[in-house]
């Protein structure tokens, strides 16, 4: 046998369970995805259009490894003014890559070999990867639909051992839309300081809440010198194709993080970072708007999905529902290939964002309103045939909502 | 006017056929509720009307002609322009009439089934008025966008169909 050339520890890695399902649901036509994780606006067209001006300007060139001085400055002020957060955009904020990458060299600046993070789940795909390939460990915690998928304290410090380095928070969250409120995340940061550990904080779906407002971890007392807040621009301005995201942190960590962003990446691309201070500029009407649209859009799958008798929460940020199947008898897994095979609606199962989230599956209402209409009376037609073979299942369930209407928009 | 009632017109301006049922599940009211502020809002005139935008050019309906004309008044005594609006709004051949700002004053959107009757009308029905002193005639060539709605529009999803 030929010897292998890949690195063990990545050839170990389980790959992405999203991937397997991805591969089936693109081979089909006529599907109505609710199983995409971004907006279905396109950019605001102010903001493509600065991206286009840009083009037309010559700005072709690298920018300085942090970002432009512009957009970092942009940032500063927007942490400000949205969360009461001083940073200094010298020495405090970085321009990366999508938030993907500040998680991952957030995770590389900090891990020694087998320091422990915490994760609770379900969550965003690469957190477990990206640990590993750090080098670090990982500590999950399933957090419960009893809880709204809060991060419980209690359920914090069980976790904890002496080599515990990090904790990853993400809310609004992916997939649960769970949110997290200001007096509960202090009861976090209460332990995060009594085991002085890191908070890498993902709070890029902090626009889409629904709920109050949304707190920033690092402007929780004390906070903000063990937290490293990560942010972007792609779920709040629809601009996740441009690939711009951002991290600040205090300045040794973020000096790190810079140092391992110069030599993999040198910088996020010019175009995107020209339209991202237009995005910040003058983008907040178009926030609002989407905002509420997604609102809507949430009453919408909601309602719909408790009539065809699928429990679910009301998730109070992002653009994801989160419900339960396991009155259906079926796995995640066989739920997600059954109904895309028979109705052709993609979600995605809940297992793919943890064992915890198995049991689950996720629907994205990032879609127009005829979508979802049309999804959930697929989605009924599925359950309730599939109700007369299983045991346990409430076939006393309403019928979800029957849209009889045809939209302008297809 | 109540944030639910600005929500709702917004929701049916974008699309009228939109069912009553969905708009009360997207709003979080009753089905009732919503039927009754409609009803309210028809009542009140602030809803005028359901009107469908249609892209006439793809039918082999005989194409329609559409002019605005630029036209200068003198306004009235008390009553200013309009008692001349009034008068000018009841021609059918008129679809929109609007007062401007600038060098002339109401800008009309007349529309007939050829070049030829709409100059007719301009020359014998609107110039001749009382209290018309010009009228400048622009013909619409094509239409790229009304009411929001861009005209052949590529619409396509270009999402994949699943991500993380």
């Amino acid at each position: 046998m030929s010897r292998s050339f890949v690195k063990k520890r990545l050839a170990e890695l389980p790959p992405s369970g999203i991937r397997k399902f991805f591969d089936l649901a693109s081979t089909m036509r006529g599907i109505i995805s609710l199983g995409v994780g971004e907006p279905d606006f396109v950019t605001p067209w102010h903001i493509r259009e600065a991206g286009v001006y840009s083009l037309e300007k010559g700005f072709t060139n690298y920018t300085s490894n942090k970002g432009t001085e512009e957009l970092r400055r942009e940032i500063s002020r927007y942490l400000l003014r949205h969360f009461q957060l001083a940073y200094d955009y010298h020495s405090e904020i970085l321009v990366t890559v999508g938030a993907s990458e500040a998680i991952d060299i957030a995770l590389r600046a900090v891990l020694e070999e087998g320091d422990e993070v915490i994760i609770p789940e379900p969550c965003f795909v690469s957190y477990k990867p990206c640990t590993v390939m750090a080098g670090g460990t990982f500590k999950t915690i399933a957090t419960q639909q009893a809880d709204h998928f809060k991060l419980k304290p209690q359920d914090l410090e069980k976790v904890i051992t002496k080599r515990s380095k990090a904790l990853i928070l993400s809310y609004p969250n992916n997939p649960t839309g769970a949110i997290m409120s200001g007096s509960e995340l202090r009861e976090i940061a209460r332990l995060a300081e009594k085991y002085d550990l890191l908070v890498i904080s993902d709070e890029i779906y902090s626009e889409l809440t629904y709920e109050g407002e949304h707190v920033s971890f690092a402007s929780l007392p004390g906070m903000r010198e063990r937290t490293v807040l990560i942010n972007g621009f792609s779920k709040s301005y629809a601009m996740t194709g441009w690939r711009i995201g951002y991290a600040a942190a205090p300045e040794e960590i973020l000096a790190a993080m810079t140092k391992l962003h110069q030599y993999t990446i040198m910088c996020a691309p010019i175009m995107g970072q020209i339209a991202a201070v237009e995005a910040l500029k003058n983008g907040a009407a178009e926030i609002l708007k989407m905002k509420e649209q997604y609102k809507q859009r949430r009453s919408l799958i909601i309602n719909g999905l408790r009539r065809i008798g699928l429990p679910c929460f009301e998730p109070g940020g992002a653009f994801y529902a989160f419900p339960s199947i396991k009155e259906t008898g079926m796995s995640s897994q066989e739920f997600c290939e059954k109904l895309l095979n028979e109705e052709k609606v993609a979600v995605v199962p809940g297992d793919a964002f943890g064992e915890c989230g198995e049991g689950y599956i996720r629907c994205a209402y990032a879609a127009s309103v005829e979508q979802i209409g049309e999804a959930l009376s697929r989605m009924d037609r599925f359950v309730q045939r599939h109700a007369a073979t299983t045991v346990g299942l409430n076939i006393n369930s309403i019928p979800a909502e029957k849209n009889n209407t045809v939209g302008i928009r297809p | 006017m109540e944030d639910v009632k600005i929500k709702l017109l917004q929701a049916l301006e974008q699309n009228q056929r939109i069912s009553t049922q969905t708009l009360a599940t997207m709003l979080n009211m009753e089905e009732g509720e919503v039927l009754k502020i409609i009803a309210e809002l028809e009542e009140a005139k602030v809803i005028l009307g359901y009107v469908t935008l249609i892209d006439w050019e793809k039918t082999s309906h005989q194409d329609n002609v559409t002019a605005v004309i630029d036209v200068k008044v003198t306004p009235q005594r008390d009553v200013g322009f309009d008692v001349i609006a009034a008068r000018i709004s009841r021609f059918p051949e008129v679809k929109g009439l609007f007062l401007m700002s600038g060098s002339y004053d109401l800008s009309v959107m007349v529309e007939g089934t050829s070049l030829k009757q709409v100059a007719f009308f301009v020359s014998e029905k609107l110039a001749t008025l009382e209290n018309v002193q010009s009228t400048a005639t622009h013909f619409i060539l094509k239409k790229y966008k009304e009411n929001g709605i861009v005209f052949d529009e590529d619409k396509t999803d270009h999402r994949l169909v699943v991500s993380p």
